[in-house]
């Protein structure tokens, strides 16, 4: 009896599985009862069919770049709430005081928010814009492989949906968000969470390696005509650039991923501390994937804030070849300095001089990008719009990142501030005031294209200061810690130390990010609730220079009726200023256009259901869950009938439609 | 029968299927890097120079090769629109791969009835892992195999199946790629004891 009860449910069991700990349940309760709501909402407004419809099965990608940014906005709000408890905990974990949690539920939440923060937030935001923008910005209908793009964006919720199930069914993983082995080997971890850390990151991971080869195509093979790769948008440059990124290393964390994974399953010896294992090649190999990573969240962020800066400055971009090459170069460097997150290892001062030497190099193109936003900005008639509010928080605090970077990169004082809370403060401040704000800035740029109104300039300020002075507050007394001594994922210490009122204050600037957090979703609504009011009416609210803004806001779902010819590279600017029209009624003739697909949905519903059987141990279901992928990739790749066509006349009426919606 | 043309949408196919293989190529790439720090971690195991039969891993790889001149001699009667040797040459390579499959197989059986398993050392971790998941890809190919020669069968050599056909034949083409590297580093280097 009982073997039949492993056979099917493996090592699941629902009442062992219910989380025991109060703060834990809590969540649990309010992550299924806000899910039941949502549902019951869908269900009484009958959504379901337009859901289905018009966003599960969709493969525009806009709307796809819109559901990244939702996920990753739901994300931030969860992670966000782990930075709560974060701060309460070491705010009163001191002395006689346990503080609010057990050190085991500490280390979960500190795990995963750096998984979901990382993972379900900067990526999110980042393809969310990267699909909203790229095709209209080199002029192309669709990315080169639109039902992949769906297959990717679904994986990616599906790993989400992954990584938030551990909350209501058995446990996160306690290691960390990298999971350095020996702890997160089966003898230190024996329970299931580094198994969902794994199948979250492994699902997601694996779509964006399929985002990768989809947008490095259809940067290299959709251009508009006369686009030269020297006349591309910065911010198209800034993708393909990290999209080779994305192809050179995502697959170094799949086979990292599977070999831990192969570890914990198989009883292997990859990474374990006896039977011939070598725990530090997973520490090289999760950072030979980590630290390109950091770029790979970076270079889009430089991208849009290059376009934003130009555009607010109404001068083109200072020093656009230099920009171009400034980013090649971090690319290449961020593949060769690796091994700076371990100078500690021990590798002798020769390896470690090396990869110190490398690290500061990069400082170099970073530099270079800077100085040219700077003079991009000298003497331009510069509007400071809220996306450029973003882009000045972002050259002062980032620059202090960047500064405190080229500290860590001697590895002499490496040494003294290894795992400290000195990193926290600087990695958060590379990658708040940089990728955050950039992406930030660029959501709110590039919103009314999408949506067909501007979001409310008032809040998108204050959000934007309260994140500048709350990140100073949090930050700022997280480098003095460091310097003191203090370490990261600390959950108490002794009074003696005399930390307490520098945690007091970092809770403080995290409580000022909060009421931050809170103008920007107040800001969406109030945004929403005018949206007659800020109506973008001519599909160029800021001035634009690329050729996104050359169509009407919304942008229609084909995007250009005609392939614009392009000449130069503000290619909109240019046919402003020369009155020449990208392209003419004559130039429309008939379109194709991919249909609508559930394949994403299935393959990642399915995906999920593989990393949960694994997870638990559930044979029977991962074999029949892969065999099911199969079997729907088989379909998929024997459909011939996938796209369908748009008339010449279907077009033109469209595009008198938008054109009267307005002039009304 | 006339010869079938490539559009520039299966160019884009095309080019995406080369920039997945070397992402492909990363994977084993990190599994290959892997082996090379583990491949002297015996534990107290048997080593390379005690389990591989070079004699026998050769076989394995002319069936390989082979498979991968008959794979190549269909793409050549797809282009030229001969569907019935498109079918002859497909099943040709399915049967080949699957004897290299079978054999490699029966190699693993013999290391496992030995007593020896993934679980002995770091060093039959990293063998078995890297050369199973070679094992794995050849799978799918042969999967994928079965699919066009049902394909070609019923709708004869249309774009679409040429274009499938041809990224088809980069996927096997480059797992022969990867199998040499498999035979050089595992193998041939094992026996010596390097």
């Amino acid at each position: 009896m009982d073997s039949i009860k492993h056979f099917i449910f493996g090592d699941f069991n629902l009442v062992d599985a219910i989380p025991k700990e109060m703060v834990t349940l809590g969540g649990a309760i309010g992550i299924t009862l806000g899910l039941l709501s949502i549902l019951g909402l869908v269900t009484y407004f009958k959504k379901w069919g337009y859901l289905w419809k018009n966003w599960f099965t969709t493969i525009d990608h806009k709307k796809i770049g819109v559901m990244y940014i939702i996920v990753a906005v739901v994300m931030l709000l969860r992670g966000f709430a782990d930075v709560i408890m974060m701060r309460l905990q070491q705010a009163t974990s001191v002395g006689s005081s346990q503080g609010l949690f057990t050190a085991d539920t500490f280390q979960q939440v500190f795990s995963a928010h750096g998984t979901i923060m990382i993972f379900f937030v900067a990526m999110g935001l980042m393809f969310g814009l990267i699909n909203i923008v790229v095709p209209l910005q080199i002029g192309a209908r669709d990315v080169a492989f639109p039902a992949v793009n769906a297959i990717s964006f679904w994986l990616f919720a599906a790993g989400m949906v992954l990584i938030n199930t551990s909350m209501l069914l058995g446990e996160f993983s306690a290691a960390g968000w990298l999971a350095y082995p020996p702890l997160s080997g089966i003898e230190f971890s024996p329970g299931v969470g580094v198994d969902y850390w794994i199948w979250a990151l492994q699902v997601a991971g694996i779509g964006t390696t399929l985002s990768g080869v989809n947008f490095l195509v259809t940067i290299m093979k959709m251009r508009a005509p006369g686009m030269k790769l020297m006349k591309m948008p910065i911010f198209t440059w800034s993708v393909l650039i990290t999209m080779v990124m994305v192809i050179s290393v995502f697959p170094i964390l799949t086979g990292t991923l599977g070999m831990l994974s192969l570890d914990r399953l198989m009883g292997m010896h990859f990474f374990t501390a006896g039977g011939g294992g070598n725990m530090m090649m997973y520490v090289n190999l999760i950072w030979a994937w980590g630290h390109p990573e950091v770029y790979i969240l970076v270079l889009p962020a430089f991208g849009a804030l290059s376009d934003i800066v130009a555009t607010y400055s109404r001068k083109k971009l200072f020093g656009y070849p230099s920009m171009v090459w400034a980013l090649a170069a971090i690319a290449f460097f961020s593949m060769i300095v690796w091994l700076h997150h371990f100078f500690t290892m021990g590798a002798g001062s020769e390896v470690n001089a090396f990869f110190g030497i490398t690290t500061m190099i990069i400082a170099i193109p970073t530099g270079v990008k800077i100085f040219n936003w700077l003079f991009t900005m000298a003497r331009g008639r510069v509007r400071f719009d809220s996306p450029m509010v973003w882009f000045i928080g972002f050259v002062f605090l980032f620059t202090v990142g960047g500064m405190t970077g080229v500290m860590l990169a001697v590895p002499a004082l490496d040494y003294q501030v290894h795992n400290s809370l000195f990193l926290v403060a600087h990695f958060h401040n590379t990658i708040i005031a940089g990728v955050v704000f950039g992406l930030f800035a660029g959501v709110t740029y590039w919103f009314p294209k999408v949506f067909g109104f501007t979001l409310h300039e008032g809040l998108g300020k204050a959000a934007a200061w309260l994140w500048f002075i709350g990140f100073a507050f949090a930050f700022g007394p997280l480098y003095v810690l460091g310097l003191m001594g203090a370490t990261r994922r600390l959950d108490h210490y002794a009074e003696s130390t005399g930390w307490q009122p520098l945690f007091l204050v970092a809770g403080f600037g995290a409580a000022l990010i909060g009421v931050g957090i809170v103008c920007q979703l107040l800001q969406v609504v109030i945004s929403i609730k005018n949206r007659k009011k800020n109506l973008d009416k001519t599909g160029d609210p800021w001035n634009g220079r690329t050729l996104e803004w050359a169509v009407p806001s919304p942008a229609p779902f084909y995007n250009f009726p005609a392939i614009p010819n392009v000449t130069s590279r503000d290619a909109f600017w240019q046919a402003k200023q020369t009155k020449t029209p990208l392209w003419r009624d004559s130039d429309i003739v008939d379109i194709h256009m991919p249909k609508n697909t559930s394949i994403g949905v299935v393959i990642a519903g399915l995906a999920f259901v593989v990393g949960f059987a694994i997870v638990w141990h559930i044979v029977w279901l991962a074999v029949v869950g892969l065999v099911a992928i199969i079997v729907s990739v088989i379909v998929r790749a024997t459909n011939d009938d996938t796209s369908y066509t748009i008339t010449r006349e279907e077009l033109l009426a469209m595009e008198k439609e938008h054109k009267q919606r307005y002039t009304a | 029968m006339s010869q079938v043309k490539i559009s520039t949408a299966d160019n884009r196919t095309l080019l995406g299927f080369w920039i997945y293989l070397m992402t492909d190529c990363v994977l084993f790439g990190s599994l290959f890097a892997t082996y090379a720090v583990l491949h002297q971690n015996t534990f107290g195991g048997p080593s390379g120079q005690d389990l591989f039969e070079l004699p026998y891993v050769l076989v394995e790889t002319l069936l390989l090769l082979t498979s991968s001149f008959t794979a190549g001699v269909a793409i050549l009667a797809a282009k030229a629109g001969r569907k019935k040797q498109v079918i002859g040459w497909l099943v040709a390579t399915l049967l080949l791969g699957l004897s290299f499959l079978v054999m490699e197989i029966v190699e693993f059986q013999e290391i496992l009835s030995s007593g020896y398993s993934w679980e002995t050392s770091g060093f039959l971790s990293s063998f078995f892992t890297l050369v199973a998941t070679h094992g794995a890809h050849i799978t799918i190919g042969l999967i994928w195999i079965g699919v066009m020669v049902w394909r070609v069968w019923k709708l004869g050599i249309t774009q679409g199946n040429l274009r499938r056909l041809m990224i088809f034949s980069l996927f096997w083409h480059f797992l022969d790629v990867v199998w040499i590297f498999i035979f050089t580093i595992v193998y041939l280097m094992g026996v010596i004891g390097i």
